[in-house]
């Protein structure tokens, strides 16, 4: 029994009840939509982050997700682990044209340099 | 006196990470604590003149094991064990162990308990003061000059007269017993006798390590 056994165990134990994380079709370049769960005391709401994922990396139970958005013009990046459960839902809302896995060099850039080229008819939902 | 708390051998598997209630993310090292075969129960009334149990763990080839120690599990009728070690124990937990039963992960521990574990650490082989005692060492700039990884003075002169013992000097690190305390349980799988405890355990991933519930709790 070795740790990379142990995990693949860890992924559904987590998943219960919850949308499967796993099927996702997400790419570095989406622009999607996070609903983060935020609890504040007995109660707790959704707040949601949209933006771009520049960033996928590890894999398995660890695997996480950078998402930068624009915001005041102010770069913001969050980073997400796929399985969190403070995490609702994960949207995809469009797909774009990219060249490589991680997209750090947008953080450079502002304005109209910012931009990705968008690939229609990619995306089922 | 050594520690009186119960415990398992078992072999450390590797680090991985889970989420808590609060959804945030916890690194765990993963243990395998079982099956645990005892051996044999040692009593202070008894010819041991001590209270403890003996447990066994981990499978071996028949032929790898002399005369003398296949004898001594067919006393208790224990399959053929990798490692043997001892807890000792407080008399009234003596009574919890019985030769030749098996305990797993659940018999001695649950989500929450505090736990000790014990193993060898990674050798570093011969290793400076920086290394092995995180002293500072020196500044790079300002005309220091071949002293970057030193540990500085050793004492002063005429009076002692001599470098006090026990002072902190380069030399082997690590590949020692060492005991990480007060880790928290925070998952069992009991069909494959794993623990996941929260924090890191000393050792490569597959060494033995001994995992006792904390003396301190």
């Amino acid at each position: 029994m070795d740790i990379a056994t142990i995990e693949k165990t860890l992924i559904p134990a987590l998943a219960e009840g919850a949308e499967d994380r796993a099927a996702i079709d997400m790419k570095v370049g989406d622009t999607v939509r996070i609903h983060v769960r935020i609890v504040e005391g007995a109660k707790s709401r959704i707040q949601v982050f949209e933006g771009t994922i520049i960033a996928i990396k590890h894999g398995g139970i660890r695997k996480c997700f950078t998402v930068r958005k624009v915001s005041y013009n102010v770069g913001v990046e969050r980073v997400f682990p796929l399985y969190s459960p403070s995490i609702d839902k994960i949207e995809v809302k469009s797909r774009h044209e990219v060249r490589r896995s991680k997209l750090y060099y947008l953080r450079s850039l502002r304005g109209k340099k910012a931009r990705l080229i968008e690939t229609r008819g990619v995306l089922n939902n | 006196m050594a520690s009186i708390k119960p415990g398992l051998l078992g072999r450390k598997i590797g680090m991985t990470q889970l989420f808590d209630d609060k959804g945030d993310a916890v690194g765990v090292t993963v243990i395998q604590v079982g099956p645990n075969h005892v051996v044999s129960v040692k009593t202070s009334d008894g010819p041991d003149g001590y209270d403890a149990v003996q447990l066994g763990f981990g499978t071996q080839k028949d032929f790898r094991l002399s005369a003398a120690q296949r004898g001594h599990l067919a006393k208790a009728s224990v399959p053929t064990v990798r490692t043997l070690g001892e807890f000792r124990l407080a008399k009234a937990d003596l009574a919890r162990f019985t030769p030749g039963a098996i305990l797993g992960a659940t018999d001695l521990f649950k989500v929450g308990d505090l736990v000790d574990v014990t193993g060898t650490s990674k050798g570093r082989g011969f290793a400076g003061v920086m290394k092995r005692y995180s002293f500072r060492g020196f500044i790079r700039s300002h005309g220091t000059h071949e002293y970057f990884r030193h540990g500085g003075s050793i004492g002063t002169r005429l009076t002692p007269g001599h470098v006090m013992k026990g002072k902190k000097m380069p030399g082997h690190k690590g590949n020692a017993t060492s005991t990480v305390q007060n880790l928290q349980v925070v998952r069992i799988d009991a069909e494959n006798n794993l623990v996941f405890i929260k924090g890191g355990a000393p050792g490569a991933n597959g060494g033995n390590v001994r995992v006792r519930l904390a003396i301190k709790s």
